[in-house]
């Protein structure tokens, strides 16, 4: 029976998430054992043609190339995984998608005719079906083998969708928005890092994105009335994840609100 | 050889990023070089204005997947330096390790998966470690090693999250540090045994007259401090960067490149400028090795870059090593604290690939005012084309798939990270005795 085809492609993104199949050292070379790395850039210089059996895609939608790209790629992809921020979120650079992109591109390049790029950045999801999505800035790469693997036996990949603060709790961090009174993302975020930033007495900013059910409107008040000031908390939202769409309108809420109460102040 | 054909290469692979290169010959000879970087632009220096100072090393780090730490280590020195605080000498010695970290981790990845394959005949590093396990997987065993000393100190090897402004969130445990020593005294082994692999391979003669530029340090190799020297006598302040270097917007692509000032012309970052400008500074064993592997230094051949790269394996793993030995006691303060206020500063570090540069400005509220960022590959890729014209005349008799094979082995010496510069590579060549009309064919993607 021949190998099952994988497709590694890329968008707008920085290559980390890609990489991070080739970060999983000791198991690189068995995965090219169990499954045919058939395009993958980055990797390798053969490229064998489609149909692929799962087609990894990286990065955001952000040129009408890509837009026409994606949709030429979901044809030739039975499963299509979107892997990381930018692919399930829009990443980083969705932060364009609050500003004026013509600003934006005067502000860089000298010559802005030169460039050509839409006004917004957005996830793989918003243009085609995708069947899984696979979180993090970058992703978590034992979760990607873990993805691969499943794939090989015919089931779903097992990934938690509970948040940070479950990891956080596993790894006996002592909890730095109750003792420090540091506003984290952890209670809104979905697990995978293994709540590495409360362990480096830090916040949680979210890398993963939103869990199920984050109740962003409680978490918001509760650091308001805290004291966190609402332009702190609408930064500590708009991240890699900010255009998320629980996290998108949460601090879309607190923008319109703070505007609100300064026009009434 | 028909004299008139046209042949193209759908992408540039084992390369970071995407782009794509343009030949044009007319009568056998080089008429036009053009590398297109068309990976999206994201305008970091744009959204970076109106965020705070503690945020830019987490959002700089984003730029590359494969060099975030030299882009936090950048910031991180800028910023210090407009805010006017100094973390203080064990920062500056553990920001060192963490640098050592992503040297190995770079280099071991570029040497064993990217480039070697170039020399030996292989498409891809997988298809080397079908014939050539052990070798690939001494490469992937290094590899992990510069990973895990980034996991401990940074907390996770891609986009580490314990890099501040100031220092460290967290200063790294002792016995976490100690525990990588047996590693580390593997990984210095298997990187002298990787410079006399790498020696052994043939190398084209390509002799170039680069003007070879990176840091230099009076006490150490260059990784996080230097002034800014070249070969042609070049040596100033980092904060006079701008005065010697511009960088130009060329049209089909969204990568600026660099010039040098005042003749806009091309020149070289990486690791062959650095081990050539700062062979005294290497680690003793680097250099015991460096003398011995048959290379004459200064090298002007950028082929050579992988036995520099090997090299600087070799001084990063006897850092590191030096490093953690002599962190006896933890800092008792591993964050410097600061008021953010209204201020200016650059700094220029050495990522892998080559010298980084970043300027910064705060303004009255505290946040970022302006941002801006010069990446080595923006700065090689004028050097690549000029490089690549010089190659060409001897390569265009060779068909099709073997002139294209050797262009982007050319390519890969620079070890590009075109996601940097914002940016895969597919060429086209023209061959045509008559004067040609120059067309750029858009990547087929996917």
């Amino acid at each position: 029976m021949p190998k099952p085809k994988l497709a590694v492609f890329k968008f707008s993104s920085c290559d980390g998430c890609q990489l991070s199949l080739l970060d999983a050292e000791d198991e690189l070379l068995a995965v090219a054992d169990a499954v045919e790395i058939a395009y993958f850039l980055e990797a390798r210089t053969q490229q064998i043609a489609g149909p692929y059996d799962v087609g990894l895609v990286e990065g955001s939608i952000t040129t009408a190339h890509d837009v026409a790209r994606i949709k030429m790629i979901r044809r030739q992809c039975r499963f299509l995984v979107a892997i990381g921020a930018c692919a399930t979120s829009g990443g980083i650079q969705a932060l364009k998608n609050w500003g004026n992109v013509q600003e934006f591109v005067r502000a860089v390049y000298a010559t802005p005719d030169y460039i050509n790029t839409l006004a917004t950045s957005t996830p793989i999801a918003d243009h085609v079906l995708v069947d899984f999505e696979l979180r993090g800035c970058p992703i978590n790469k034992m979760q990607l083998v873990e993805l691969i693997a499943a794939f090989l036996i015919g089931r779903r990949p097992w990934v938690p969708r509970h948040s940070v603060c479950v990891e956080c709790k596993r790894r006996r961090a002592v909890c730095i928005a109750v003792a420090q009174g540091i506003p984290c993302l952890g209670p809104v975020t979905q697990a995978g890092c293994g709540a590495i930033c409360p362990s480096f007495h830090r916040e949680c900013f979210g890398c993963y994105g939103p869990k199920e059910q984050a109740n962003l409107v409680s978490l918001a008040g509760f650091y308001g009335d805290h004291g966190t000031a609402p332009r702190d908390l609408v930064q500590l939202l708009r991240n890699f994840n900010g255009y998320a769409p629980e996290f998108r309108e949460a601090s879309n809420a607190i923008e319109r609100e703070d505007l609100s109460a300064g026009t009434a102040g | 050889m028909p004299a008139n054909r046209k042949f193209e290469v759908k992408a540039l692979s084992r390369v970071e990023g995407e782009g794509a290169l343009y030949v044009k010959l007319e009568g056998g000879q080089v008429d036009w070089v053009e590398l297109n970087i068309y990976e999206p632009p994201r305008f970091f220096e744009a959204f970076l204005r109106g965020r705070k100072v503690r945020e830019v090393p987490d959002i700089t780090a984003r730029i590359c997947g494969i060099c975030p730490v030299a882009y936090q280590m950048s910031s991180c020195h800028a910023l210090e330096k407009a805010l006017g605080i100094d973390p203080g000498p064990e920062i500056r010695r553990l920001r060192r390790l963490l640098y050592c970290g992503e040297w190995i981790e770079s280099h071991a990845l570029h040497i064993y998966l990217l480039h070697a394959p170039d020399f030996l005949g292989y498409e891809s590093g997988i298809s080397l470690a079908a014939d050539h396990r052990d070798a690939v997987e001494k490469g992937l065993r290094l590899k992990k090693i510069g990973n895990e000393l980034l996991t401990v100190l940074g907390g996770r090897a891609i986009h580490p999250i314990n890099v501040a402004v100031g220092g460290f969130h967290r200063a790294p445990s002792r016995s976490a540090l100690k525990a990588l020593l047996p590693d580390l005294e593997w990984a210095l082994q298997a990187s002298i045994e990787t410079l006399q692999w790498v020696s052994a391979f043939d190398f084209p003669d390509h002799q170039v007259d680069y003007e070879m530029v990176c840091l230099r340090h009076p006490h150490e190799f260059p990784m996080n401090e230097g002034r800014i020297v070249s070969d042609r006598g070049l040596d100033v302040p980092v904060d006079e960067y701008e005065g010697h270097f511009q960088e130009r917007h060329v049209p089909q692509s969204t990568a600026l490149h660099s010039v040098r000032m005042p003749g806009m012309t091309s020149y070289l970052v990486g690791p062959l400028p650095r081990v050539n400008l700062c062979f005294d500074q290497l680690s003793p064993t680097a250099k015991r090795q460096a003398e011995a592997c048959g290379v004459e230094w200064p090298c002007r051949n950028n082929f050579k870059s992988i036995i520099a790269r090997a090299i600087e394996l070799i001084d990063a793993c006897e850092e590191a090593i030096a490093i953690i030995k002599e962190y006896n006691t933890e800092p008792s303060s591993s964050l410097a604290s600061y008021i953010p206020r209204a201020g200016q500063g650059c700094h220029a570090t050495e990522a892998p690939r080559g010298l980084l540069y970043h300027r910064y400005r705060i303004g009255d509220d505290g946040l970022i005012a302006e941002a801006k960022i010069v990446p080595p590959t923006s700065q090689n890729l004028g050097q690549i084309e000029d490089d690549l014209r010089a190659y060409l005349p001897g390569i265009v008799n060779l068909d099709d798939a073997e002139a294209t094979r050797r262009c982007e082995h050319l390519i890969r010496n620079y070890d590009p990270c075109i996601s940097c510069a914002t940016h895969f590579l597919r060429l086209t060549i023209d061959r045509n005795p008559e004067p040609a009309v120059c067309t750029i064919n858009p990547m087929q993607r996917g």
